[in-house]
């Protein structure tokens, strides 16, 4: 009897040394990745302060720290008017995130909800279109919006929000249109009965209920013209006035910039991450309920 | 007979166009000459007027313009502009040529405007059908009011959709038949417009690329086939790796989960533009990574990241890791919290280890949610401009492929980019774009069709 305690003691024990051991490694490991993970953002936020010039630097550490390139980014606009851009960027997001939610909530709505005859047809049309490559199309808009007439002066800003809301990204509903498929249908049924219009439906009950998957959304195609820069290169051409961030940044690293501009490319990355990033990290919750439906199980 | 005869009237019943032409009456018949004209002699006057302007306004935009454009879209444009001696001035005037670019555009334009029309003369039939049959089956004939507000209710669809669908012709389906057309014509750097003139050549374009003589037809298999390796290795070890990372943050044992999955994240929350661009700058020959390496004195020479293709190639798939490990690991939490504890419980009590329960629940589970992830991040990958182009831009160059306009790291799309934004190549890149969307479309029409998320989507519900 005795015996057989020791036993189970002594596999306990070894059970445990085991489970410790094992515990340290993958916490070891998980610190090793996250170092990996950060370097290079910790390294962006110390080149930010760095005082001496140039994208290469032989220590980690600057030898000495200064905030001037933050202070000239915003003071020394005659090149480069970081500011502007800011603006510019920030005006097109905050417009194209509504229209694009609109959108994309509208169309996912229907084509999860709803039954009607042509919706299969839509939704392999939207899938065959989603696998064009993006830009292979993206010259061709640009004649396009030069035939309507927006690449003239500040209606270029117009033609990247409805581009941003209205272009390729409409066909990325598939992630809204998932979340809406798994609200049971019977709440709608139950609507119905009592005398609801699928309106009422759509706006009563179902809208209510995706708040994480509007949140997403919206945060989705708020940072999509933060982070694009192809679409806004090919529309906006030369015309420094107009950039948005992203071009802006992307052309203190051309070889004739880069040496006196790193520095403040740095910062100003800094600064255009620091919103972005809150945004993400708060709003992450918003992102993993989306992606796993309306009503838990 | 009798069981005919109940099927056609089901069938005269439908409200189609075909049965509007049958099986409609005089006015009904008569829309499909004049719009509206069934709607309009059943007093739904505002929608039979509706559909009598659309009509005049077609017409009268086709004997305007659009047969002309039509015309110039089968010629492409006649005139090369010249220049002419003007006698009453004295002076050479250039006269206007005409653009092919301008035509081909206009010409689709017109197609499309045409296909609007022919919706609409069906939506017309159908309408007056319909509103015949409610005037024989006496019901009541919906006024205008009526029709607005069903746009609220049974055909909310319609509502709902009319803007977006209008921007996805607008902006992705014309300009895709725009560049598409541009895959058979010559528009090349030699034939650009205002100035010079570009023509039809059929398939040409296609069999100087598939030529594999060429130095084109070498870049294309060449480049393919690096497209799909890199494609490969992106989706799968990202899936593996996240799915891994997050399996481990959510072992139970595992202390501050939160602050680990903070960390990650951070990375997807920096810009892609910023957290590449700089990757790229610090794995330069003489960047922070070479430096740093070398001041502990593991290496002499700087490490040729950039400037050896097999380096180079190998580096893109390693930072891409970087960027993709956080996103998967991200999705797959969510998913992992979801699989039912029940399961695994039940799992336990039979007495299933955990390679078991990982390989009979796990598993099954994920591949059922991710699969269709699985593919678009495929398919996103063949498509994966941003990390290529702010990493390498494609370098380094090989002279090899035609004349040193690709490189060892170039996708099918940074090729692309290259052959119409920089060399105004637009033929070749069309057709690249059509090469890459037809490798694109095998791969997720064959898999989606195969996953249950696509078949039942009904499942869930």
């Amino acid at each position: 009897m005795k015996k057989q305690e020791e036993l189970a003691n002594f596999k306990k024990n070894k059970m445990s040394t085991r489970r410790v051991v094992t515990n340290t490694l993958v916490h070891i490991i998980l610190g090793l990745l996250s170092v990996v993970w950060v370097f290079p953002i910790f390294w962006v936020i110390m080149t930010s302060f760095r005082a001496e010039k140039g994208s290469y630097s032989t220590t980690f550490f600057p030898k000495s720290m200064t905030i001037s390139n933050y202070v000239t980014l915003f003071t020394d606009t005659d090149v480069f008017n970081f500011p502007k851009w800011f603006g510019n960027t920030f005006f097109i997001a905050v417009f194209s995130c509504i229209l694009a939610t609109f959108y994309l909530v509208s169309i996912a709505f229907v084509m999860s909800r709803l039954r009607f005859k042509a919706r299969k047809p839509f939704l392999n049309i939207a899938l065959i279109l989603g696998m064009f490559p993006g830009f292979m199309s993206m010259v061709a808009v640009y004649y396009l919006i030069k035939g309507i007439g927006l690449t003239e002066g500040p209606l270029k800003l117009l033609a990247l929000i409805l581009l941003y809301s209205g272009g390729a990204g409409i066909l990325q509903f598939y992630v809204a249109k998932g979340f809406f498929d798994t609200i049971p249908k019977a709440i709608d049924e139950a609507a119905f009965i009592d005398g609801a219009t699928k309106w009422q439906v759509f706006t009563r009950i179902t809208l209510p209920l995706s708040k994480p998957i509007i949140v997403y959304t919206v945060l989705q195609s708020f940072m999509a013209p933060w982070i694009d820069f192809i679409m806004a290169k090919v529309i906006i051409g030369a015309d420094s006035k107009y950039y948005t961030v992203s071009i802006g940044l992307w052309n203190m690293l051309t070889r004739e910039n880069i040496y006196n501009w790193y520095t403040r490319f740095a910062a100003g990355a800094v600064i255009v991450s620091i919103p972005i990033a809150i945004l993400f990290v708060f709003m992450q919750r918003f992102y993993t309920d989306g992606m796993t439906g309306a009503v838990k199980g | 007979m009798a069981k005919k005869e109940a099927v056609n009237g089901a069938n005269q019943q439908e409200i189609s166009v075909k049965n509007a032409l049958v099986y409609g009456d005089a006015v009904t018949k008569c829309s499909a000459v004049i719009l509206g004209a069934g709607n309009l002699a059943r007093k739904q006057i505002i929608k039979g007027l509706l559909f009598l302007a659309l009509e005049v306004a077609f017409f009268v935009f086709m004997i305007l313009k659009g047969a002309a454009f039509l015309g110039d879209l089968i010629t492409l444009g006649t005139n090369t502009g010249e220049e002419v001696f003007n006698e009453a001035k004295q002076i050479y005037e250039y006269t206007q040529g005409d653009n092919s670019m301008l035509c081909l555009l206009y010409g689709i334009i017109t197609i499309f405007i045409i296909l609007a029309f022919v919706v609409l003369w069906c939506a017309s039939l159908k309408s007056a059908y319909m509103v015949q049959m409610y005037q024989e089956q006496g019901k009541k004939i919906p006024s205008f009011v009526d029709d607005i507000r069903a746009l609220f209710d049974q055909n909310i669809q319609k509502t709902l959709l009319a803007l977006p669908v209008a921007c996805v012709v607008l902006f992705t389906i014309l300009p895709l038949v725009f560049m598409i057309s541009m895959a058979f014509t010559n528009y090349d750097r030699n034939h650009q417009p205002p100035g010079k003139l570009f023509d039809w050549v059929g398939l040409q374009n296609f069999i100087e690329l598939f030529n594999s003589k060429s130095g084109l037809g070498y870049a294309f298999v060449h480049i393919l086939g690096w497209t799909l390796v890199w494609a490969v290795f992106a989706t799968v070890l990202n899936f593996v790796f996240g799915m891994i990372l997050a399996m481990v943050i959510n072992r139970r044992d595992t202390k501050a989960k939160g602050f680990w999955r903070f960390i990650f994240i951070l990375s997807i929350a920096i810009p892609q533009f910023v957290s590449l661009l700089v990757m790229r700058t610090m794995l330069q020959p003489e960047g922070a990574v070479n430096v740093m390496l070398k001041q502990l004195g593991l290496i002499d020479q700087g490490l040729p990241f950039w400037t050896n293709a097999t380096w180079a190639r190998i580096t893109v798939i390693v930072v891409n890791l970087w960027i993709g490990i956080p996103y998967t690991m991200l999705q797959t939490t969510g998913i992992l919290q979801n699989i039912p504890g029940e399961l695994y419980e039940s799992a336990k009590i039979d007495g299933a280890g955990p390679a078991t329960i990982f390989v009979k629940i796990t598993m099954p589970y994920m591949m059922f949610v991710m699969t269709p992830y699985l593919i678009t991040s495929f398919v996103g990958n063949i498509n994966n401009f941003n990390v290529i182009y702010l990493l390498t831009e494609g370098a380094p160059k090989a002279m090899a492929y035609n004349n040193g306009t690709g490189g060892k790291t170039d996708l099918l799309v940074t090729w692309l980019y290259r052959l119409t934004i920089d060399l105004k190549d637009y033929n070749l890149g069309a057709v690249i774009g059509i090469l890459t969307f037809v490798l694109c479309a095998v791969f997720s029409l064959i898999a989606y069709r195969k996953t249950g998320s696509y078949n039942n989507e009904e499942e869930f519900q």
